[in-house]
């Protein structure tokens, strides 16, 4: 199978054309539990955990097959030529750093849901049909198959919610799947109304980025589409699916939610919305109520998020909320930093998805898995009387580290990121930069509250008796645990690893209308 | 390039290498733990002792004093963001002084923690505390030095915490942490303001560096919206990071508090090491604070300087007054603490670097000293803090007195032979001779004052008359115990010769180091800006020294005379009795033994204040957002209802109608095809005869 190749600035390097394979391999796993036999919960397992595996070598060849983040064409054949819609992959520097966070979270996810026995092959299809359509989302160029994956993804969150979920699941996965739709209705009119007004007959990314879309028409289009991916991003008002999806997920749900899913929304934010309509960002050249352009409006809507969701999880008693509106608080800081259409910012903007990614996954691992797969119970105040940190020491070491990572400490992912962020940040609102280390301020006191209550916990009357022994920490729990901790350490020392790839890709010509909308 | 330079990395990385090996240890590998961190502290000291003679080499040369190596960290758009470190004087001294006080103390604490269950990752800890430490004092780049500043906070939360297990332990952890984070925000926003201007955040950089002219220059042009100079901005900015740090007021709060932790942790962190880093971080950008548009290099009158020292100043008269009425020896030596980063701080607000310098490296060895010898007492005395409760210690503990009694003198600044006399001498007298007021000298005096009175109020109730420690035994509340083993009532004793060799050392360094600052023989000075020392006796007579020296004697006899006064004449009686001063002052004595209400200031406004602000923001979740969703739901289902009552009572019964109307209809049309003969032929006679009367009449017509 040859792919037919159209020359559209792209180049086509026969080494990456496996990371296709990522969707494939994907979906192959997803057919093979389906074959299995009712009962074989071990098979599933391990044929989940091989599916996961082969994905993040194909995109490990990948990574280090990409040179320096430019565009490079996966594979790319007609679809429905009527139309001009292609099934174009293509990965830069940008998707290849989100493929490899994908196949972390879901590895690690696999590991941290081994205690699965309630119909667990069915878990791992829907778990896999979830990767699949996520891999799918990073990897389309044409804007119809992204639109497409990104549907794919929305339909097994509902249901692993809905059978495995805990809490209130039915509401939550309703929720969420709600709100994706809305979401997904907005970008859907955008992406029509982009095809039509551009009139060239293709749904590819790169030719439409080429297009100067009308500025009126861009005024509207682009809060439309970036609203729509926006709410999957946990963009504040419309972040209140994250929080009760998160909680009543199953644990590697959660992560792959908090981890991943949330990325889509970003991803779709910058790929799509701030690609093809640049000069949406522009001013409006009038003022209302302070605001000058759609850049002001989301930008302090990415600030309010950064700081509502650090006060919110400061007074939660449910140990998962805790986490759910950290997630929010955390997303902010994406979102602030692709607004500040700063270099630095954009960088950092990358650079966070993928510590958010992978700080998010430890933490709900911990919460999720380690804690209340065990004890039954997030209640921070029962988990006071428990004494996790002397029946599950890891547990405890993995909190603090987690908890370390997550507000900001350098040495870890989050602290590169969100220094990158706050410095274009600096240049583009000063004064959102300062809220913004406000915002840090109080994530030090939720994360510092919750790790004091769920594992140090004071109460005097139980220091006497014995706590009541619980499962140990299982191998597959330790690895991914390792996993996750090593990734955000060495990205923390060695940030260059991953910039080395999103710098180039986002001084690419796909961002040049970005550019000369910010003047540099 | 030198080789010392290039490899100074090695200096914090071998105590981060034996954090990390301990860290893989098991919990009975004591020796392991222990040996592993103190080797590796003793390797980084003798590591410091060679960058130390290099410097001294170099400045005896009269070269270039700052050496730097820089590499690149991370890319960002075309530019490289990068890291390095240096060695010049200041880094070398603070180098030598925190290898040799942190090898000290690691040493005593193996004698001091040697019941804990959890000995080696307190040793994992303190390693993990000295790299961070050693990283702070060698870097040369602002954000290196940030990265490692908060490394340093976070060991120091994990060192205050370390018996969390007791909850006034965890909650001064947390708090410290807090509170420090709260001024590690506003140094976070300077570096990025100082990284937006200058392009750049490190230090000396051929030229380019943002300590170095041209940048300064340029900061210094640049005019904020509130008529401030951009520098000085960054540099008030960069000083609040300080004030979390050294806990200068108002975020002093924190420190008192911290001596919750391990005692040894107390000598090394929160006396000697981490929290003089906020003087040394103001040392190290005081190009920065003292950079001001004129021609003229002109020191001390820029305003970053003057907060600065208005800030020591302040911090140093108000820790002062509290520690005269507290009780726990281990809070007066913080208060203490505190007091005398307040004259650091003032000291380098009016006198420059080497004047704040030289009192931090002197208090560093005396105060570490203090601590230590608290330590001894806690331990001698069986984890007894309150000095109410010990006395007549002398006999029981001569080493731990004798040393004792040496850092109290210098701590005092008792006259010409301790080192605490010539540190705090050299501030007082920048001081008086600072020209924009003379308020601060005369705060400073007074700190004098009071620090030689309530250490000699401490050493009257801890080490001399009677001993009160049976009194404890009727009191309810006796402090937390952490080692089961010493619950029998016993006499005190001597500590263990680990514990006390450290302790006569620090007694030696206290005593000699004075002499390396003299106004006659000014090394230190001369280092610190590279030139070269020469003795000279007539140094003593030169602009107002010896006034000052004079002056702050007598105070210094003032004080010690109070303090005997009120507490030396007649031995305390009983630990339950008021204090003398409360005798005299009750009102005053109740303001300071509450520490002026800070803490719950705080507790009644911020703190409040954010939780007010949160339980808010959660409402504001759950009832308005989620309210408008459940609208929006409702509207929908309402719209639904609406619609299927449409559906059943409009639409559907239309159609039903239409239905049986057509039903109806077909049954009547169902009977005329019923299949008999007869019938149709009969219809077709009807309708033969309807045809022919048809054309019959119209045939007529």
């Amino acid at each position: 199978m040859r792919a037919p190749y159209r020359s559209a600035g792209t180049v086509v390097l026969g080494n990456l054309a496996m990371l296709a394979w990522t969707i494939y391999i994907s979906f192959l796993g997803v057919t093979g539990l389906m074959l299995l036999p009712k009962d074989s919960v071990r098979t599933a397992r391990i044929l989940a955990l091989l599916t996961t595996v082969a994905g993040f070598v194909v995109t490990l060849v990948g990574f280090a097959h990409q040179r320096s983040g430019e565009l490079v064409t996966v594979t790319r054949l007609h679809w429905v030529p009527s139309l001009g819609i292609e099934f174009h992959l293509a990965a830069d520097g940008i998707s290849l750093t989100l493929l490899l966070l994908t196949g972390i979270v879901a590895i690690t996810g696999i590991l941290f849901s081994w205690n699965i026995e309630h119909r667990t092959k069915e878990f791992f299809a829907f778990y896999l049909a979830l990767i699949g359509g996520v891999y799918g989302v990073f990897l389309s160029f044409d804007l119809l198959l992204l639109f497409f994956f990104y549907e794919i993804a929305i339909i097994p969150k509902y249901f692993l919610i809905a059978i495995w979920g805990s809490t209130r699941r039915e509401y939550a996965a309703m929720k969420l799947a709600l709100y994706s739709f809305v979401g997904s209705a907005m970008v859907l009119i955008g992406l029509i109304a982009a095809y039509v007004v551009a009139g060239a007959k293709t749904m590819d990314l790169v030719q439409l980025a080429q297009f100067p879309f009308p500025i009126h028409f861009q005024m509207w289009a682009f809060p439309l589409v970036f609203l729509g991916f926006g709410i999957l991003a946990g963009l504040w008002p419309f972040h209140t699916w994250a929080p009760t999806g998160h909680v009543a997920a199953p644990t590697a749900a959660s992560m792959l939610l908090a981890g991943v899913v949330m990325k889509l929304g970003a991803y779709g934010c910058l790929r799509v919305a701030m690609t093809l309509f640049p000069r949406g960002l522009d001013a409006w050249g009038f003022q209302m109520l302070g605001f000058g352009s759609w850049r002001d409006v989301f930008a302090l809507l990415a600030l309010i998020g950064i700081v509502y969701g650090a006060m919110v999880s400061l007074v939660q008693k449910d140990f998962k909320f805790v986490i759910g509106y950290s997630s929010v608080s955390h997303m902010g800081f994406v979102l602030l930093g692709l607004m500040t259409l700063q270099q630095i910012g954009l960088d950092g903007a990358v650079l966070q998805m993928f510590s958010h990614g992978i700080i998010a996954g430890l933490l709900f691992a911990v919460v999720g898995r380690m804690v209340y797969d065990r004890t039954h119970t997030r209640d921070l105040s029962q988990l006071e009387t428990m004494h996790l940190n002397k029946t599950i020491p890891f547990a405890a070491t993995t909190f603090v580290l987690a908890g370390m990572a997550s507000i900001g400490m350098p040495g870890f992912s989050g602290f590169v990121a969100e220094l990158q962020i706050l410095i274009g940040a600096w240049r583009a609102f000063p004064l959102f930069a300062i809220f913004a280390g406000g915002g840090i301020v109080i994530g030090i006191a939720y994360t510092w509250r919750a790790m004091q209550k769920a594992f140090f916990g004071l109460s005097d009357q139980t220091t006497l008796t014995t706590p009541p022994a619980l499962p140990a920490i299982s191998i597959p729990e330790r690895i991914g645990t390792i996993i996750l901790v090593a990734t955000s350490i060495t990205i923390g020392l060695y940030p260059q690893l991953l910039l080395r790839i999103i710098v180039p890709a986002l001084h690419s010509p796909l961002f040049d209308g970005l550019r000369k909308g910010s003047g540099q | 390039m030198i080789w010392i330079v290039r490899n100074l990395w090695l200096i914090p990385a071998l105590p981060a290498l034996a954090a990390g090996l301990s860290a893989l240890a098991k919990q009975r590998n004591r020796r392991f733990a222990a040996s592993l961190a103190i080797g590796s502290m003793g390797l980084s000291f003798l590591l410091s002792l060679f960058a130390f003679a290099h410097a001294l080499h170099v400045s005896g040369q009269g070269k270039q004093v700052i050496q730097v190596f820089n590499f690149p960290w991370l890319q960002y758009g075309g530019e490289w963001l990068k890291l390095g470190w240096m060695l010049d004087p200041l880094t070398s001294v603070m180098l030598v002084m925190v290898t040799f006080v942190g090898l000290l103390i690691f040493i005593y604490s193996t004698g001091y923690m040697a019941h804990d269950e959890n000995f080696t990752r307190f040793f994992c800890f303190l390693s993990l505390f000295a790299a961070a430490m050693l990283g702070v004092v060698i870097s040369n780049s602002l954000l290196l030095l940030f990265m490692c500043w908060e490394l340093v906070g976070l060991t120091s939360y994990l060192l205050i915490g370390f018996w969390y297990h007791k909850p006034a332990a965890a909650a001064a952890a947390k708090k410290a942490f807090i509170t420090t984070r709260i001024g590690d925000l506003a140094f976070l926003i300077g570096m990025v303001w100082l990284y937006s201007q200058a392009g750049t955040l490190l230090f000396y950089d051929q030229g380019t560096g943002c300590l170095e002219r041209s940048a300064l220059m340029g900061l210094v042009a640049q005019t904020t919206c509130i008529g401030m100079a951009a520098s000085t901005g960054i540099a008030l900015l960069i000083f609040a990071g300080a004030v979390g740090k050294s806990g200068q007021v108002p975020l002093h709060v924190w420190l008192p508090d911290a001596m919750e932790g391990p005692t040894p942790v107390s000598a090394l962190i929160h006396a000697a090491t981490m929290v003089a880093a906020g003087v040394f971080l103001i040392a190290r950008v005081y190009p920065l604070m003292a950079a001001h548009g004129g021609t003229s290099l002109a020191i001390s009158s820029t305003t970053a300087l003057q907060v600065v020292t208005w800030i020591g100043a302040i911090t140093a008269v108000f820790a002062a007054l509290i520690a005269v009425a507290q009780d726990d020896i281990k809070r007066i030596l913080a208060y203490s603490t505190v007091s005398q980063l307040g004259y650091m701080m003032m000291g380098l607000g009016v006198g420059g670097v080497a004047v704040g310098m030289f009192h931090l490296i002197t208090h560093a060895f005396f105060k570490s000293l203090l601590f230590l010898g608290a330590g001894s007492v806690i331990h001698g005395c069986h984890e007894e803090q309150d000095i109410r409760r010990m006395g007549g210690l002398k006999k029981f503990m001569p080493i731990t007195f004798a040393t004792y009694a040496t850092g109290m003198l210098a701590l005092s600044g008792f006259p010409l032979f301790f080192s605490g006399f010539w540190s705090k001498d050299a501030i007082l007298h920048a001081a008086q001779i600072w020209t924009i007021s003379r308020v601060p000298f005369y705060l400073g005096t007074l700190g004098a004052l009071l620090t030689a009175f309530y250490m000699t109020r401490q050493i009257y109730y801890v080490f001399l008359g009677e001993s009160r420690l049976s009194d404890r035994h009727n009191m309810p509340h006796t402090k937390a115990v952490d080692h089961p083993e010493h619950s029998a009532p016993a006499t005190p004793h001597e500590s263990p010769v680990s514990m006390t060799v450290p302790l006569m050392i620090l007694a030696g360094c206290a005593i000699l180091l004075g002499f390396i600052g003299t106004p006659a023989w000014p090394w230190f000075d001369s280092f610190l800006s590279g030139q070269q020392a020469t003795f000279n006796i007539t140094g003593f007579l030169e602009g107002g020294i010896l006034p000052v020296m004079l002056s702050s004697t007598v105070i210094v006899f003032v004080g010690l005379g109070l303090g005997w006064w009120l507490y030396g004449r007649k031995p305390i009686a009983s630990a339950d009795g008021p204090d003398a001063l409360e005798q005299l002052q009750p009102q005053v004595f109740h303001l300071l033994r509450n520490k002026f209400y800070v803490d719950e200031f705080y507790q009644a406004t911020f703190i409040r204040c954010n939780t007010w602000l949160s339980h808010l923001s959660d409402w504001f979740d759950r009832r308005i957002w989620n309210g408008a969703v459940w609208t929006v739901s409702y509207v929908v289902l309402g719209l639904s209802w609406l619609a299927r009552s449409t559906d059943n009572y409009l639409v559907n019964p239309g159609f039903d109608e239409g239905c049986h109307t057509v039903t109806v209809g077909a049954k009547f049309l169902v009977r005329l095809q019923n299949g008999r003969t007869q019938n149709y032929l009969r219809l077709v006679g009807i309708a033969f005869a309807v045809l022919v009367v048809f054309l019959i009449w119209s045939g007529v017509r």
